[in-house]
């Protein structure tokens, strides 16, 4: 059984969105774990992959931790180019389903490296669980990127 | 610029011109002489068309193939393009089918790439239609050769390709046998990068262990491939294929990690699971990076096993097509621990991310002097075997070939 979301929390969903953008594109980058449950998933899985059944994700973090991994692994060990990155989450919905936000979300993420002009890096979909944690916040439980854009454009260093 | 200018540095292939990154003509006779030479080039797993009727689209060279299992089981390869009007057949990247149709005139092809139907052939109302010369038989899709080896797929333009084990050589097939042992694989799912590099300095990139060890921060500070390690460096008679052999050393820092200046001594995992690795294969090797010429790297890097498949776009880019795999005997924690491993490898990959970033800046800088030459030099000058990283040896095999096959 599903239910329909009030206007405060879908305004409040909308919020966690767009603080997980602003987190990977303007940073800090090692509070952007913060926004996931300590049991949590993330997935960034290719659309092939997603319509095969087939496991493969490119980034997989199975805890917070393995996120913080993550952010500190791209920050002190990655070699790359400096880029920006711009996120843009739209048509964010959800529904209640046993205790849970149930979401979808639209993203696309625009990448500009130094000496190029600007160029979609991934576009896809978000496919979140969302919990209401102790503290009062939402969090996500999972989050799965499921990107349409299945030819990387070269790198991507940081979370999508 | 002109052949005349092209002349390689010295006789060897200590030295190496920048122009065979972008020269366009370069490229052209690449995938004449290389590509649709006297090769086996990787197509697909068997694993991804185990039912008859099942296709995958590939690219070997710069051309568009199909690789499809027909209605008696057999694998068979064939160009993806109609022989009517040169249309691409078909559009999708994988399916199940028993014919072709060309959306164009609607030719259509059987799973042999036998040309089958033709609307109209005689005509409407005894008016049009093909003259009577004309025979199906004749225009059926350019077939390729086909070898299967323990569920893995190569195919050849070539009409008479060498047996696929003398085409490997020894070594190099011991340890293809290594990984592909004749147990089922199990399909994990794909990752595909297009990276903007000529498609050599992929090669390159694994051939290479003296870059592991200073360009990859993470392996280093996981102890996971480093220059103080038991290692080697082994290639065929010919040098086209190579091996980097590798055991995992200790995390942290050692007397031989001082000239790599940023081993990140204080970084621990915060959640372990990442990085647990088993020791699955009867030898002591953690890593195994294979490159067999001239459009597969075969990845043993611990747990995580993956097939990379080279498809050069032009001079300046390539597609690096990524199949993840593991055994169809895997425990689902197996499977997992190869899921997570993945997080080193590929687009995004802690590890390989290093490599498609710094191919990008190999192709800027070369491009920009096509004139000048770079220098290969590390471990000497010749092409031998070697029990440790700190060579280019690989590198130097693998142009002398070059040399040769492309008459440079």
């Amino acid at each position: 059984m599903s239910a329909a979301i009030d206007v405060a929390t879908q305004h409040e969903l909308e919020q966690l969105h767009s603080r997980y953008a602003a987190l990977l594109d303007d940073g800090p980058l090692a509070q952007w774990p913060e926004l996931f449950t300590e049991e949590c998933l993330y997935l960034l899985i290719p659309r092939d992959n997603h319509d095969l059944d087939l496991p493969l994700a490119i980034m997989r973090c199975e805890s917070r931790g393995m996120l913080r991994d993550r952010v500190r692994a791209v920050e002190q060990t990655v070699m790359h180019e400096p880029r920006y990155l711009r996120h843009h989450i739209t048509n964010a919905t959800a529904v209640w389903a046993d205790g849970e936000l149930h979401g979808v979300a639209h993203y696309s993420v625009l990448e500009v490296l130094p000496d190029a002009l600007p160029r979609v890096l991934s576009c896809g979909r978000y496919v979140d669980r969302v919990v209401r944690c102790d503290d009062g916040r939402l969090r996500y439980a999972e989050r799965r990127c499921i990107y349409d854009s299945v030819l990387v454009p070269n790198t991507i260093v940081y979370p999508v | 610029m002109t052949h005349n200018e092209r002349v390689w540095p010295g006789d060897d292939a200590t030295r190496l011109p920048y122009w065979i990154y972008s020269d366009p003509d370069i490229y052209q006779r690449e995938m004449s002489r290389i590509f649709r030479g006297s090769i086996w080039a990787y197509a697909a797993i068997e694993a991804e068309i185990p039912e008859p009727g099942d296709f995958r689209v590939t690219r070997i060279g710069d051309r568009s193939v199909i690789v499809i299992r027909d209605e008696h089981g057999v694998i068979r390869a064939f160009v993806n393009r109609c022989a009517h009007r040169g249309v691409k057949l078909c559009r999708q990247q994988r399916g199940n089918t028993r014919f072709f149709v060309c959306p164009y005139h609607q030719w259509s092809y059987d799973a042999q790439g036998r040309l089958k139907g033709v609307p109209f052939i005689k005509g409407v109302k005894q008016m049009g239609g093909m003259p009577d010369d004309f025979r199906r038989e004749d225009h059926g899709l350019p077939t390729l050769a086909v070898t299967v080896r323990n569920g893995v797929v190569f195919v050849s333009f070539h009409e008479s390709p060498p047996p696929f084990p003398e085409y490997l050589g020894e070594t190099n097939l011991r340890y293809f046998d290594r990984v592909f042992d004749g147990r089922k694989l199990r399909l994990l799912g794909y990752s595909r990068q297009l990276i903007p590099g000529n498609w050599k300095l992929m090669f390159e990139n694994i051939k290479d262990p003296y870059h592991a060890s200073l360009l990859h921060v993470f392996l280093v500070t996981f102890g996971l491939f480093r220059a103080d390690q038991k290692s080697q460096v082994r290639m065929d008679a010919t040098g086209m294929h190579a091996l980097l052999i590798s055991q995992r050393g200790e995390a942290g820092k050692s007397t031989d990690t001082a000239d790599i200046s940023n081993l990140r001594e204080d970084f621990t995992l915060e959640d372990p699971r990442l990085l647990d690795p088993v020791r699955e294969y009867s030898d002591d090797a953690t890593v195994v990076m294979q490159t067999i010429w001239p459009n597969l790297i075969v990845q043993q890097q611990s747990n995580t096993l993956a097939l990379r498949q080279l498809q050069p776009r032009g001079p300046e880019s390539f597609e690096l097509h990524w199949t993840f795999f593991g055994y169809e005997d895997d425990d689902e924690t197996m499977t997992r621990r190869r899921l997570r491993q993945a997080n080193l490898m590929s687009s995004a990959g802690l590890v390989s991310a290093d490599d498609s970033e710094v191919i990008k800046l190999a192709q800027d800088g070369t491009r920009e002097h096509p004139k000048d030459a770079g220098v290969l030099l590390m471990g000497g000058r010749d092409t031998e075997d070697v029990p440790h990283m700190v060579t280019e040896a690989a590198i130097r095999a693998f142009y002398v070939r070059y040399r040769e096959v492309m008459e440079l």
